[in-house]
């Protein structure tokens, strides 16, 4: 252990030409040893995976460049490679898997075409060795039926399995060195404790060095030996596990864990980092962290802070430069039991503002001359739901359980093909035209997609007063600007904001226009559908304070759709977890996220990677992926899947029991 | 292939036999006029018009032209009596020839310019492949056939004015009817390509240690050319189309200048049939482009579990 | 402002104003049959006599006016349709995908040259057979343009806030949908010249005294090897013209597109 296999070394990446060239990466040093898990972590844009890139010497052509360092495997500098010798250590002895599996395998060449590319290249192998090696590399990464699979093309695979050829592919040089760059963010929380565990069983048995590129401080936690955190192109911080996630030197990273909502946060505020990222396309005078600090000295804006080295760990801040006083880090042990906040937590409420019974969308699949019908997709099978007046009901699932389409279909935005939706009395599947309309000011909806949601020709006044004009509120254009002028106010941007467009804006602050836009016609209930979803964690604690704020100034009832459940437990008072078209559970928060009825609510709460390094619980593993909703499976739908399935579950669909009071669940095992 | 893409084409089909058939009603000035002269007596246009069913109301012409559409029967010249079937099937080895040579010229410049381009991006070799390409898409064919006529016929004799007369004829026509679309294709490849090298899929080829000529060939350019040979069809069409112009200017004997011919005798018959066979000819050569793409992109071929 | 924009302003001015001039295109000089412009001057004679700078002016101002209102109607008819067409859906956008198949089953400019036989020569018959092939690129963009903007967030976003059809459509929809159809424009004028001369070149086109570049390369041919400058004049404006108008739809589609491009994380 005491040779590094990678040393890299003041390593600088500027992206463009020019006097504005971006500093992608500025100064970065670190070791890497054979068999150790090494985790970059920082938010988007930090400059991480331009790190990864760089080792590979795979940046961007022709904008990126290194400009100046070494990265050194095993002493050899690759920066001084010729281009020739650099392949032999392409997928040979650094493998290198992304974040996106959808897009990374080639579509017109088969899943054992392209891994027997790299045996050719780097073992020499081809024909029938070839083929058997193929086969033992998907067996290892745990794909079924490898011998049918290695001759299917990438889009027969679900993303899960994509990730898993790519780790086979990367397996198949037999690397000294791993490098995941976020492997794992564009998959399913179940999928992701998968292929995580697939990793750490793979790097243990080769003996790999991982390095692994991620924004999840749960990630990180369950994987890394040690860690280094990013910020602006710099790692701020190197510790071991066990230190960084006992107490964070750097402020930066003090701020990422208070900034993470979590059950034990409920009823108070999340810490949130105020400002943006520096621009990076100029050099730093100070620290670049100073700006939204909170322990800001007159040094920090001065001079560059230096790497101190403190009992084996690295911090580059001036607090702890000497005499200066070093503040404690914030309590993150003993959680405080979640507090009963505005009203009782634990039952249904008696008159709900919104009922929905039996809703089902099902879409037809037509085929043939005359487009007949020949199937349906099941997108969303016999749901029911209840919100109160003020509340937040939380609708949980993995991508493709139709939880985005059961909220368009209750706002009437997609017509549902049976069921009802009561909002305050009045049954909105029946209301057609002008009714509906008029009525639409009372329901509102928040996207994901920050981007897609504001029209770019429109200037933020027009798209905030585009509700009042449609709805008649404000009777002159001057009383609909006050109030546009006060909804910015009120989402925290500025009256000089309302003469610029969208595109001017950042992913956080257009999230924060897109709810002064839901505001503007006095909504009562409003669906967010994963709203926090495409934002950094430090963002989305502004974004989620503001939310809960509103609900207690407005009194707002919330519909809030994720597959987040930190998010959850911070925000919802109860919680309705979806599966393939149906709920499964549904019962108040702290019933469901700590003593889940259903066996997939169990698996899908443990596979949700923990920021506690120390506590070590065990992952319920969850065979497969999720089925299609076009044929569902026989009796309860998640049978194939559930770890503790009876035979009764293959025949009958669980009826629906309630075991506790106000949380019931669907299955024949439960309780 | 599914009955719903058989329907659709029927229905194009139809809609291609009535178009024409419309448009050559609405010509103004009457048939038989050119048949007989101005100065025909009443009578015998009477009867000629009957003759021709020219006097039944046009839903009757209509069916009429129909059912002789799908026996095959394209009718019969004006100028010189003889079917038009007849005429079509003389001058069509001229066109098919004319075409085939353009084709080849086409891809023999379009394939290597554009391709290179794309790899050469953002160098002077792109710069200079893309300026060729600008020029090709704006000369028209017109003048340029002239020129080339000018400079290889006339001043260097090398190839022959006019005319469908020995194995250097073809050369010219072939050479004017090809450079536009070599054009067009090479910037269509190079686009292609170039969004193909961006992909993350190029990403991990070059992550798997692979050079970059392997790259290109075995992991870029099958993906960029899928959408290219969807556009081949449509070339193929817009040369059929094109050898209008370019039969005129070399007094090439194909259906183009049959076309030509007709349309300044008159005759209608052979205008309607000239029109309608090239363009079910452009409708086939799609389909059949069509399917061969559905025969080499995977995601097609082999549909989606997913 | 790029050269080939210049350029692009100097034939719209030239197409504007040469009616106004005091041009003579029809004047004969019997003793400059043919003669080159480096012999007689300007831009040399024609095989009767007539000043060929003057017909070449004359020409301008044909492919202007046919360009200008061919893809003026094409353009707007085509967005139209094709807008309401993605956005509606249902049976209207099922009428006009069917009619788009017929109209594409031709090739383009043959259906042209079929609507202008059909219609017989003259100016405003070349726009009607031009505008009648040319809606159909532009229907078709327009169509799946919408299409995908319909899916976008801001437009569902409109409708849960209770915003009227057409509201949707014109603010919504259209606006997102010119962009692109806008950029398509500029290529349509290159190819409505060209279209525009090839059909005078084969003498379908503007009738004399009308005078076209097509009609002047049609005549020229006659005479290509004493009197190559009858060719190679009307030619070298079209390619000219051609050209710079390419150029500027390229200028044009990068300008809007860093307008359009909205920065990702």
């Amino acid at each position: 252990m005491n040779e590094p296999l990678l040393e890299v070394q003041d390593l600088q990446v500027r992206i463009g030409r020019g006097p504005r060239a971006v500093r992608a990466v500025d100064g970065v040093s670190f070791v890497l040893h054979r068999g150790e898990t090494f985790a970059l972590l920082g938010e988007s844009g930090c400059g991480k995976s331009m790190t990864a890139l760089s080792i590979m010497r795979l940046l961007p052509r022709p904008a990126g460049r290194i400009v100046g360092g070494s990265v050194r495997l095993d002493g050899q500098d690759l920066l001084d490679l010729p281009e020739r010798d650099m392949r032999q250590v392409r997928g040979g002895r650094i493998a290198m898997i992304f974040q996106e599996p959808m897009t990374s395998l080639n579509p017109v060449l088969t899943v054992g075409q392209q891994i027997a590319e790299v045996l050719a290249l780097h073992k020499g192998l081809r024909g029938r060795a070839a083929e058997s090696r193929v086969r033992e590399l998907l067996d290892a990464v745990g794909i079924p039926d490898s011998a049918r699979r290695m001759k299917e093309y990438p889009h027969q695979l679900s993303g899960g399995m994509k990730q898993r050829v790519m780790i086979a592919m990367a397996l198949a040089g037999e690397p000294e060195l791993l490098i995941a760059d976020e492997p794992t963010t564009a998959l399913d929380v179940t999928i992701q404790a998968q292929v995580l565990e697939l990793l750490q069983s793979l790097q243990a048995r080769y003996h790999m060095a991982l390095l692994l590129i991620t924004h999840d401080l749960g990630v990180v936690a369950g994987m890394a030996d040690r860690l280094a955190v990013m910020y602006a192109g710099q790692l701020v911080e190197q510790a071991t596990r066990a230190d960084f996630f006992r107490e964070p030197l750097h402020p930066y990273g003090r701020k990422l864990f208070e900034a993470l909502p979590e059950m034990d946060k409920r009823g108070r505020p999340l810490t949130v980092i105020p400002g943006t990222v520096p621009p990076l396309d100029r050099p730093f005078t100070g620290c670049p962290f100073a700006p939204r600090c909170d322990y800001r000295m007159a040094r920090c804006e001065a001079e560059p802070p230096p790497l101190h080295r403190i009992d084996g760990r690295e911090v580059r801040c001036h607090l702890y430069g000497g005499e200066v006083h070093v503040p404690p880090a914030p309590e993150r042990t003993a959680p405080d039991r979640p507090r009963a906040r505005r009203r009782s937590d634990a039952r249904s409420p008696e008159t709900p503002l919104l009922e929905v019974r039996g809703l089902k969308v099902h879409f037809p699949i037509r085929r043939g001359l005359l487009r007949r019908t020949v199937g349906h997709v099941h997108a969303v099978d016999g749901v029911d739901l209840r919100i109160g007046q003020g509340q937040t009901l939380a609708l949980v699932g993995e991508s493709g359980c139709g939880k985005t389409t059961a909220g368009k279909a209750i706002l009437q935005l997609l017509r549902p093909t049976a069921g009802s939706v009561r909002f305050d009395g009045t049954e909105l599947t029946r209301l057609r035209g002008e009714a509906l309309r008029r009525r639409r000011r009372e329901f509102q909806i928040i996207f994901q997609d920050p981007y897609s949601s504001m029209n770019p020709r429109m200037m933020i006044r027009d798209i905030v007063e585009e509700g009042m004009r449609a709805q008649g509120i404000g009777r002159t254009a001057r009383e609909r600007h006050a109030r546009a002028r006060d909804l910015l106010l009120r989402v925290g941007l500025r009256e000089e904001h309302l003469d610029r467009y969208p595109h001017e804006f950042s992913g956080g602050q257009r999230q924060r226009i897109c709810i002064a836009r839901a505001l503007a016609v006095e909504p009562r209930l409003i669906v967010c559908d994963e709203p926090t979803s495409a934002l950094d964690v430090s963002v989305q604690a502004q974004i989620l304070n503001l939310l809960s704020e509103l609900q207690r100034d407005f009194g707002l009832a919330y519909l809030f759709i994720t597959h987040n459940l930190s998010v959850v437990g911070y925000l919802a008072d109860r919680v309705a977890v979806m599966y393939l078209g149906r709920l499964v559970e549904e019962g108040p928060v702290a019933g469901v996220l700590e003593a889940p009825l259903h066996p997939y609510t169990e698996a899908l709460i443990s596979a949700v990677p923990r920021i506690d390094p120390e506590q070590r619980r065990e992952i319920i593993r969850l065979e497969g992926d999720l089925p299609s909703p076009t044929r569902p499976p026989s009796g309860c739908h998640f049978h194939p899947r559930c770890p503790k399935a009876q035979p009764i579950c293959a025949r009958s669909y669980p009826e629906q029991r309630e075991l506790r009071p106000g949380h019931w669940v669907k299955c024949h095992v439960a309780g | 292939m599914n009955l719903a893409r058989l329907g659709g084409l029927f229905t194009t089909l139809l809609g291609v036999v009535t178009l024409v058939f419309f448009l050559i009603h609405w010509i103004p000035g009457d048939p038989v006029d050119v048949m007989l002269g101005e100065s025909a007596t009443p009578s015998d246009r009477a009867a000629l018009r009957h003759r021709l069913g020219l006097d039944l109301p046009l839903y009757r012409q209509y069916l009429r032209y129909l059912h002789s559409l799908a026996h095959l029967h394209l009718g019969t010249s004006l100028h010189d009596r003889r079917p038009v079937g007849d005429l079509i099937a003389e001058r069509l080895p001229a066109t098919v020839e004319l075409a085939g040579v353009a084709l080849l010229i086409t891809l023999a410049i379009a394939f290597p310019l554009g391709t290179f381009a794309a790899a050469r991006h953002h160098t002077p070799w792109d710069r200079a492949a893309m300026t060729f390409s600008l020029l090709g898409v704006s000369i028209p064919n017109f003048w340029l056939g002239p020129l080339l006529i000018l400079v290889f016929s006339l001043w260097l004799g090398w190839f022959p004015v006019s005319g469908r007369e020995g194995a250097g004829s073809v050369v010219l026509p072939a050479l004017t009817l090809g450079t536009s679309l070599a054009a067009i294709l090479s910037r269509m490849i190079r686009s292609s390509l170039l969004d193909v090298l961006g992909e993350d899929y190029v990403r991990t080829a070059r992550a798997k240690g692979l050079d970059d000529r392997r790259v290109l060939w075995r992991h870029a350019l099958p993906n960029a050319l899928l959408p290219v040979v969807t556009v081949i069809g449509l070339q193929l069409g817009s040369l059929l189309a094109g050898a209008v112009i370019t039969e005129t200017i070399f007094s090439w004997p194909g259906i183009g200048l049959l076309t030509i011919e007709a349309i300044q005798r008159r005759d209608y018959p052979v205008v309607q049939g000239c029109i309608l066979f090239i363009s079910l000819a452009y409708v086939g050569v799609n389909l059949l482009t069509d399917l061969l793409y559905r025969r080499i992109d995977p995601r097609i071929r082999t549909g989606t579990d997913r | 402002m790029p050269l080939s924009v210049f350029i692009v302003v100097l034939w719209m001015l030239a197409g504007l104003l040469a009616p106004l001039l005091p041009l003579h295109p029809e004047a004969i000089h019997l003793d400059r049959i043919l003669a080159p412009p480096w012999v007689a001057g300007g831009l040399g004679y024609d095989d009767l006599g007539r000043p060929l700078l003057d017909r070449l002016l004359m020409g301008t101002a044909t492919s202007f006016h046919v360009a200008a209102l061919t893809v003026s109607i094409s353009a707007a008819t085509g967005l139209l349709l094709g807008s309401l067409g993605g956005y509606l859906g249902g049976r209207f956008d099922a009428v006009l995908v069917r009619l788009i198949d017929v109209f594409l089953a031709f090739p383009g400019i043959l259906l042209a040259i079929a609507l202008a036989a059909t219609l017989g020569p003259g100016i405003d018959n070349v726009v009607l057979a031009l505008s009648v092939v040319g809606w159909v690129g532009f229907a078709r963009l327009a169509r799946a343009q919408a299409l995908s903007v319909r899916e976008r967030e801001h437009v569902l976003a409109a409708r849960a806030l209770g915003t009227h059809g057409p509201w949707l459509l014109f603010r919504h929809v259209i606006p997102l949908v010119l962009t692109p159809v806008l950029v398509e424009a500029t290529f349509g004028v290159a190819s409505v010249i060209i279209a525009e001369a090839g059909l005078s070149f084969l003498g379908l086109g503007v009738q004399p005294p009308a005078a076209s570049w097509g009609s002047m390369i049609r005549e020229g041919t006659r005479y290509l090897l004493v009197a190559p400058h009858l060719v190679l004049v009307p030619g070298l404006a079209l390619f000219l013209v051609v050209l710079a108008v390419n150029l500027a739809g390229d200028w044009l589609r990068d300008r809007l597109d860093v307008r359009l491009r909205e920065p990702r994380p």
